[in-house]
């Protein structure tokens, strides 16, 4: 699971990176000493779980949960790989056993329910272990009265390879987000880029409150899907933050440099 | 009249060749009807030894057939006295979803389904099935108005996917099927869902959080449809990757029963709902009716409990303590 912070995915290997949206070459230890964000157009690098977590919670305050939860392969499920090799290659490669990390930790000193989502692990998407430990993460802030911080990053949505049982753990999650909003826990949820799919029309969009970093690509269906139906050009800024926050369905953008600072003051808000 | 299904071509031509026969062109009376007889014991047979065997790409297509029998069909054929209500309270009527009181026998029901249509013209006007964010908000509306007065609810899921399109995301499709995944999962009156046709994906499960969740014997639920999943997979659908990517994604009644995600395989009469609608519709009303007798005698706070675990119990994977 350290391993995860070594490996500096987003901001590519090397000295010098390249950013995707301006295009301007930037010394890479000076994006990530600015938490990965373009010191020149302030794009959002993708960021690790492990690296989310060392940015947003304070010093070695995180206690993860469920660690021992394992992906398995239900289906049988086989593309040009089979499932269970894919799996191995996705874990050798992050250090991670599936895309998810849960945990309970300290914002600004107070004790809160962290959960990700790893966009480098099967693109972040929800299969059963993602779904299990999430639900889990959301019972134990039940049982704890504590509130609940999810952060997600999945371009996968459900994950196709678990099939039907990826689309299940969308109710499981919701169901235990449902009981969680009744017994009065409060839930925040952060949209990162990107979050698609399943993972959107699910618990990403069940917070009390939403917040999203600048620029992520947030939405149900996919860009090619949507293009395949209307034949349409997309307009400019099509399912980013910006777009969703204009349509209603964002509270705030928040950069990634000010959340620690805007999470901890929403918990303040709404204490009871 | 030939289905126009391909691994049906045997039983079309028989049929049609039953059909001649039975018209009467032979010759002697008694022969003819010992011939037809036969003939008809034959016929069945071979329906029962295809759909025996059907591959999954082949319960897609049968799940898709334009004569298989769609919500407004239900309720014309099981359901009495349908109050279509049709507002959402923010944004328009969405005709891929219909939603309204009915009765069904003695009980009184909100009726909430996704309608396909049977022409072009019905396709155009529902969109295939796809609802909009709109068709989501008020399938909730309607479904808090059934529980505000303790009505049971019966979803029929007949959808490829919600619909993805641009005005879809402008106003939320995302959001709207979080928010009835949610709210289902607590709502106070029993839930009944059925796959009666396509399950799509999150447009299927944003009507499909219940009590009782049922399938169709020849519908299918994915978590993406075959021809997305044979995208993604091998770059092009075709008439070799989509069978694949069915086959894969493990999507019929049975697989799902077999996965616990479902409660029963509500059985089709020989050779589909689309060679017999009626049939269809009172084999459907049996389950119905049988699911509103169990659920009616459970507490609210017993039946918010079992639709909990029920869901919760979803998902495969290995907890290994090292
Ligand atoms: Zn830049």
């Amino acid at each position: 699971m350290a391993s995860v912070g070594k490996m500096k995915r987003g901001v590519p290997e090397g000295l010098w990176i390249r950013c995707p949206q301006c295009k301007a070459t930037i010394f890479r230890k000076e994006a990530e000493s600015r938490f990965n964000v373009c010191p020149e157009c302030q794009h959002h690098f993708y960021l690790p779980a492990r690296e989310r977590i060392r940015q947003l919670l304070d010093a070695d305050s995180f206690e993860e949960w469920f660690k021992d939860l394992r992906p398995s392969d239900p289906l049988g499920f086989k593309d040009r790989i089979i499932y269970g090799e894919r799996l191995k290659a996705e874990q050798a490669k992050t250090g991670m056993p599936d895309a998810a990390v849960v945990g309970r930790g300290y914002i600004r000193g107070r004790p809160v329910v962290f959960g990700v989502t790893d966009f480098a692990f099967m693109a972040g998407s929800m299969g059963s272990v993602v779904g299990e430990k999430l639900t889990r993460a959301v019972e134990e802030a039940t049982r704890l009265t504590l509130p609940l911080i999810f952060v997600s990053g999945s371009g996968g949505g459900a994950r196709m390879q678990e099939g039907i049982l990826s689309l299940m753990q969308m109710a499981k999650v919701s169901a235990a987000l449902a009981r969680y909003d009744q017994a009065g826990g409060l839930y925040i949820s952060v949209l990162t880029n990107p979050t698609m799919g399943g993972v959107a029309a699910s618990f990403a969009l069940q917070g009390d409150l939403t917040l999203a970093e600048p620029g992520a690509l947030v939405g149900f269906a996919g860009k090619r899907t949507i293009w395949n139906t209307v034949r349409l050009e997309l307009p400019e800024g099509f399912q980013t933050s910006e777009f969703l926050l204009k349509h209603g369905f964002v509270d705030r953008i928040v950069a990634r440099k000010d959340l620690r600072t805007e999470v901890a003051r929403i918990v303040d808000f709404c204490e009871r | 009249m030939p289905s126009g299904l391909p691994f049906e071509r045997e039983i079309d031509e028989m049929e049609e060749l039953l059909a001649k026969m039975e018209s009467g062109t032979g010759n002697g009376q008694v022969t003819a009807s010992e011939e037809v007889r036969r003939m008809r014991r034959e016929l069945a047979n071979l329906i029962r030894k295809v759909y025996g065997n059907l591959r999954s790409w082949d319960t897609v297509l049968v799940s898709r057939h334009k004569n298989r029998p769609q919500t407004l069909d239900y309720i014309d054929m099981i359901f009495d006295d349908f109050v279509e209500l049709h507002g959402d309270r923010a944004i328009g009527d969405d005709r891929a979803m219909r939603t309204g009181f009915a009765r069904l026998a003695d009980f009184r029901v909100m009726l909430v389904g996704h309608q396909k249509g049977h022409t072009l013209k019905e396709r155009n006007e529902c969109l295939y099935g796809c609802a909009h964010p709109e068709g989501y908000r008020k399938a909730l509306n309607k479904m808090r108005l059934a529980a505000k007065f303790r009505i049971p609810i019966i979803c029929l899921i007949d959808t490829p996917g919600a619909y993805p399109g641009i005005g879809a995301e402008e106003r939320g499709q995302a959001q709207l099927i979080a928010t009835n995944l949610l709210e289902m999962s607590r709502l106070a009156t029993p839930i009944i869902c059925v796959v009666i046709g396509e399950g799509g994906s999150g447009g299927a499960l944003g009507i499909g959080i219940g009590d009782r969740v049922a399938m169709l014997e020849h519908a299918y639920y994915s978590v993406i449809s075959p021809e997305g999943c044979a995208g993604i997979l091998w770059k092009v659908a075709t008439e070799e990757t989509k069978p694949m990517a069915a086959e894969a994604l493990k999507l019929t009644a049975r697989d799902l029963f077999r996965l616990r995600v479902i409660d029963a395989i509500i059985p089709e009469p020989l050779g589909g709902a689309h060679r017999d609608p009626r049939g269809m519709g009172s084999i459907l009303k049996d389950y119905l009716l049988r699911y509103l007798r169990e659920l009616r005698d459970l507490s609210v706070a017993e039946l918010l409990d079992q639709r909990y675990q029920k869901f919760r119990a979803m998902g495969v994977f290995v907890e290994q303590v090292i």
